[in-house]
């Protein structure tokens, strides 16, 4: 193996860093730029840097930003770890529950889940409402920085609990095998074997979860939460005619951080190798509940979804509410939402599935050619990769919009149309925003997959690509279906992005669909409508691939039984 | 590419002089507007029906994200017409050259509404509709709440309306900006101006980002009360929900405006769609109860539902002030940042201050101490203070500081926004603070 990675590698990387140039750094660039300018002169300078630390609003915000993605991080692991370590240790009819309705949450649809969190967790909503009709007091779930981050919680921690469930079940068995052996068992088993050796999954999912909601502006702004620094950099953005450059300083910072963030995940896990060569039949050995051992657990899980799901609960309320306005529960019920949205809005629904998933398949096939990439060759500079595509995470989708519409609107297609509000730049756009949630499944994944088995097949005379295809992959494949269900259920309620690239209403997918129902009052029960369809629809296509993923898990489990 | 752009333009030049008809107009129209679904939906139908030939485009976006995006394109536009509520958004692409002439003549459209231009005088936008700020209120909330509606800006500065009041930031919208500047503009002025908003600020419960948020708000009962344009309210209501919407007495009433965008590729039908707005087929559309948008053209109120208001009959709307559209544009951002430092952004040491305020007030209206109420009228004054002196606001080269952007490689600013801003930060935030500690001093001896 060449020293500085083979032919066939370094084409690999070429190709990828040039789709990263041209459709992330390239743009993004061509927008943050004025955060370098001094606008007294002209000049670049580092002045901007300089005001932003000096102000104390900002250093509130940076504070408030850190403290509630730290928080979110705690909260969201407390009700992931029990219902990922119920799916993985127990042979548990809830698990099929939480596999496929723990994604969730994730799916919140912008405005509309808005609306019907307020209308039930807010502070006139009908929890409390009821709270004090019958008991005389208020809880203030949505309330300040711990609103924002219960709120972001309950929206996040799907990122923890699927890439742990996935590392949980690529552990093999003989790992538990073997401590049983010795001697351990029980918690301390779990502690001590099982969970370090799924650690690349809880931190994989850990880091993004902190960096999502340290990036995140949408949960503070509809709890009007100013003080952190997303929110600050897209106020300041987004208001008509200022060009004040410290909208864009902000950002630049919220990439640094974020970079930040992920290299010290990266050291965490460094010099420590949680590879197993597994024999087939991954998964921790499944035993049967005690029946009070399973009320207890279906308790938990049937609590947690409760909560989880409420915000569903509410929008299916509210998509068919006549008027719900100061009451615990809405005045009347009709189907009159759904009958609108039926009629005028088929394409939105082609539209999604079609963005959706193709900006998920292209995450999918950039998280692992990147993933291998980084853990596999040996380029130099193969950990650029993982960073540059990382840091869009923490570009606001406005400012990504803003750069395409800049890079990209002088070119013209064959037909007139420009390029940038073509519906493939579209797909691209998503796909960008959301390769980090794939990437890091991705690299979760192979970070568990041990090289041996690949220099195995190597040495029976499979070419890289085959080993690839017919070993890595295939032992990847609990990871790349996280990374797959993520980006897409996520791309399908994007909105900021979309909202500033579409050209023509035919092109619009479900979530632009839903903005202009909100945008007005008699619009809000369409909306929901609308957003209810949002949420089926990538439940569906996430049951879909987790059937498929456990058949084909059940078919290697057989074929490896037979050998 | 160039041969062809010189073409369409030679084309459109001679278009221009000849009469319009029917079957000049291109099939095709790209509209950029911010307004809802009721209302795009209606007049896309009536226009079509009117130009069978013609496709209307509604193309949906925020206000903001609207001027990025002809900004961004403008080397190859693909849009006609663009369509929101807020005039400084058109003063914007005005500035930007981004829209171009034209002067759609329709009769019976006065040239003002009360003293505010109903169009650009130099013709780059026109006027459509007439919205005016004003209250509104759930019914339920303040039934709850037992409190009473309230009627003037006044009246929400009443410690009993302690968070319940939502607003938008007048750096989100551009209507919230007029009202702000219709306050700072009433007979009160500048500073006074300041005070009435901060001390109805003190019962704030929120700063919405949107301006839809406010009526949204109120609507699902999230707070009680929301400072909103009549439309807001008005289609509100009609959509059922139990809320209510009045006119203070000082309120500006201010048009909605239209414009063509510079190099639009379907002048022609841009001008039709321009004129059909204006005319009486297009007014009377806005009566729709789901749209409920005031018609600039008097006569279209003839089939107005009963109680629909008309600020050309009802001398109540908008008739007490004199605005002055010049005065407001040279201090606009400056106005608007100064509303964020003081009030968005430190909104909760505003509430504590006032909740303290308000509370010894209550006791002191009941146990009179000469001590106490100096301390409590001194707490008001650090409240009411702004940093920014009436003069100072009206200085070109202070303003000149929130306007960064740079016509020309040789201009130059002095001083930087994020570092005035910051100084301000610290004095309002100092005041606040002292003024609860000086609140907190007036209860102790009250008590």
């Amino acid at each position: 193996m060449a020293k500085n990675g083979t032919l066939g590698e370094k084409g690999l990387f070429l190709i990828i860093a040039l789709f990263l140039l041209v459709f992330l750094v390239g743009p993004v660039i061509q927008v943050f730029y004025v955060a370098f300018v001094d606008v007294n002169t002209g000049s670049l300078s580092l002045i901007n840097f300089v005001d932003f630390f000096n102000t104390s609003l900002f250093m509130e915000s940076f504070y408030n930003s850190f403290y509630v993605a730290s928080m979110s991080v705690v909260v969201a692991s407390i009700i992931a770890l029990p219902l990922a370590y119920y799916t993985s240790r127990f042979d548990f009819k809830g698990s099929v529950i939480i596999q496929s309705l723990g994604f969730i949450p994730l799916i919140m649809p912008p405005f509309v889940g808005a609306v019907a969190m307020q209308l039930f967790f807010g502070e006139n909503g009908s929890v409390n409402l009821f709270l004090e009709d019958t008991l005389g007091f208020k809880i203030p779930f949505m309330d300040g920085l711990n609103g924002v981050i219960f709120v972001q919680s309950i929206h996040y921690f799907p990122f923890i609990l699927l890439n742990l469930s996935a590392a949980l079940n690529n552990i093999d068995r003989s790992m538990e095998e073997s401590a049983q052996n010795l001697g351990s068992s029980g918690f301390g088993l779990f502690r001590k074997i099982v969970f370090p050796l799924a650690m690349p999954g809880y931190i994989a999912g850990a880091v993004l979860v902190f960096i999502k909601v340290f990036d995140d502006l949408g949960t503070p702004l509809l709890l009007n939460v100013n003080n952190m620094l997303a929110p600050q950099a897209y106020l300041r953005i987004s208001s008509i005619g200022i060009d004040d450059p410290m909208g864009y300083v902000i950002a630049v910072v919220l990439v640094v951080f974020s970079l930040g963030a992920l290299g010290i995940a990266g050291w965490a896990l460094k010099g420590k190798d949680y590879s197993t060569t597994q024999k087939g039949g991954g998964g921790l050995n499944k035993r049967k509940m005690t029946r009070l051992e399973a009320l207890g657990a279906y308790s938990i899980v049937i609590f947690t979804l409760l909560i989880v799901l409420s915000p569903h609960f509410a929008l299916t309320l509210l998509s068919f509410a006549t008027v719900w306005s100061y009451s615990i529960f809405p005045d009347a019920y009709t189907t009159a939402h759904y009958a609108e949205v039926f009629t005028e809005t088929p394409e939105f629904i082609t539209n999604t599935l079609i963005y959706a998933s193709g900006a998920a398949v292209m995450d999918i096939i950039l998280g692992v050619s990147i993933a291998y990439l980084v853990i596999r060759s040996k380029i130099k500079i193969r950990k650029t990769l993982d960073y540059v595509a990382m840091s869009a995470l923490a570009v606001p989708g406005l400012v990504l919009a803003i750069g395409y519409l800049r890079t990209f609107s002088d070119v013209e297609l064959p037909n007139g149309q420009m390029l940038a509000s073509w519906w493939l730049m579209l797909v691209i756009a998503l796909a960008v925003r959301r390769l980090p949630y794939a990437l890091r499944a991705c690299t979760a994944a192979m970070q568990q997959v041990s090289v041996s088995l690949e220099e195995a097949s190597e040495n029976l005379g499979a070419s890289k690509f085959k080993t690839m295809r017919k070993i890595t992959i295939p032992l990847m494949a609990g990871g790349i279906l996280a990374g797959f269900v993520t980006s897409f259920a996520t791309a399908a309620v994007e909105l900021s992005a979309t909202i500033m690239l579409i050209s023509s209403e035919s092109d619009a997918p479900l979530a632009y669909g839903i903005y202009i129902f909100m945008q007005s009052a008699s619009g809000r029960g369409a909306g929901a409508a609308l957003g209810i369809i949002a949420v089926i629809i990538v439940a569906l296509g996430t049951y879909v691939s987790y059937r498929f993923m456990e058949k084909s898990r059940k078919q290697r489990e057989v074929e490896s039984k037979d050998e | 590419m160039n041969v062809k752009n010189v073409i369409a333009s030679t084309l459109a030049s001679v278009v221009f002089f000849a009469p319009l008809s029917a079957k000049e107009l291109e099939n095709k129209l790209v509209v950029i507007t911010s307004f809802p679904k009721d209302l795009t939906k209606s007049f896309k139908k009536a226009f079509e029906k009117k130009y069978p030939n013609v496709k209307v485009e509604m193309l949906k976006k925020k206000t903001t994200a609207g001027i990025k995006y002809i900004q961004e394109t403008k080397k190859n536009n693909k849009a006609d017409i663009y369509w929101v509520s807020a005039p400084d958004a058109f003063e914007v692409l005005k500035d930007d050259d981004l829209l171009q002439v034209y002067k759609s003549v329709t009769k019976g459209i006065p040239e003002t509404i009360g003293s505010y231009p109903l169009s650009d005088p130099d013709g780059f936008y026109s006027g459509v509709a007439a919205a005016g700020y004003g209250i509104m209120w759930n019914n339920r909330y303040l039934k709850a709440k037992k409190l009473p509606a309230p009627k003037e800006w006044k009246d929400l500065s009443n410690a009993i309306y302690y968070r319940h009041i939502g607003m938008s930031a007048p750096s989100r919208s551009g209507t919230t900006h007029l009202t702000v500047e219709t306050m700072l503009q009433s007979e009160e002025g500048w500073k006074d101006g300041w005070r009435n908003i901060k001390r109805m600020a003190g019962n704030f419960k929120t700063v919405t980002e949107r301006s839809f948020g406010v009526p949204d708000g109120v609507n699902t009962g999230s707070f009680g009360i929301g400072i909103v344009i009549d439309f807001f309210g008005l289609s509100s209501k009609a959509s059922g929900f139990p809320v209510d919407f009045t006119y203070p007495r000082y309120t500006a009433v201010v048009p909605a405006n239209v414009g063509i965008i510079a190099n639009a590729p379907h002048v022609n039908t841009a001008r039709a769609f321009v004129d059909f707005l204006r005319s009486n087929e297009g007014q009377s559309i806005l009566l729709e109860p789901k749209i409920s948008r005031l018609p600039i053209n008097p006569a279209a109120y003839a089939n107005a539902p009963a109680n629909f208001p008309n600020p050309f009959k009802d001398s109540s709307i908008g008739q007490d002030i004199n605005f002055d559209v010049k005065l407001s544009k040279s201090r606009y951002n400056l106005v608007n940042s100064l509303f964020d430092v003081m009030i968005t952004y430190r909104l909760a040491d505003l509430n504590e201050a006032t909740k303290a305020l308000h509370e010894a007030e209550k006791l002191l209206s009941s146990n009179n101490n000469n001590k106490a109420k100096k301390l409590i009228a001194d707490a008001w004054v650090l409240i009411d203070k702004t940093p920014v002196s009436e003069e100072l606001a009206l200085n070109d080269d202070f303003t000149a500081i929130f306007k960064t952007k740079r016509k020309k490689r040789t201009d130059k600013v002095f001083g930087r926004q994020a570092q005035v801003e910051e100084k301000w930060d610290r004095e309002v935030k100092d005041n606040y603070q002292q003024a609860k500690t000086l609140a907190n001093l007036a209860i102790d001896l009250l008590k």
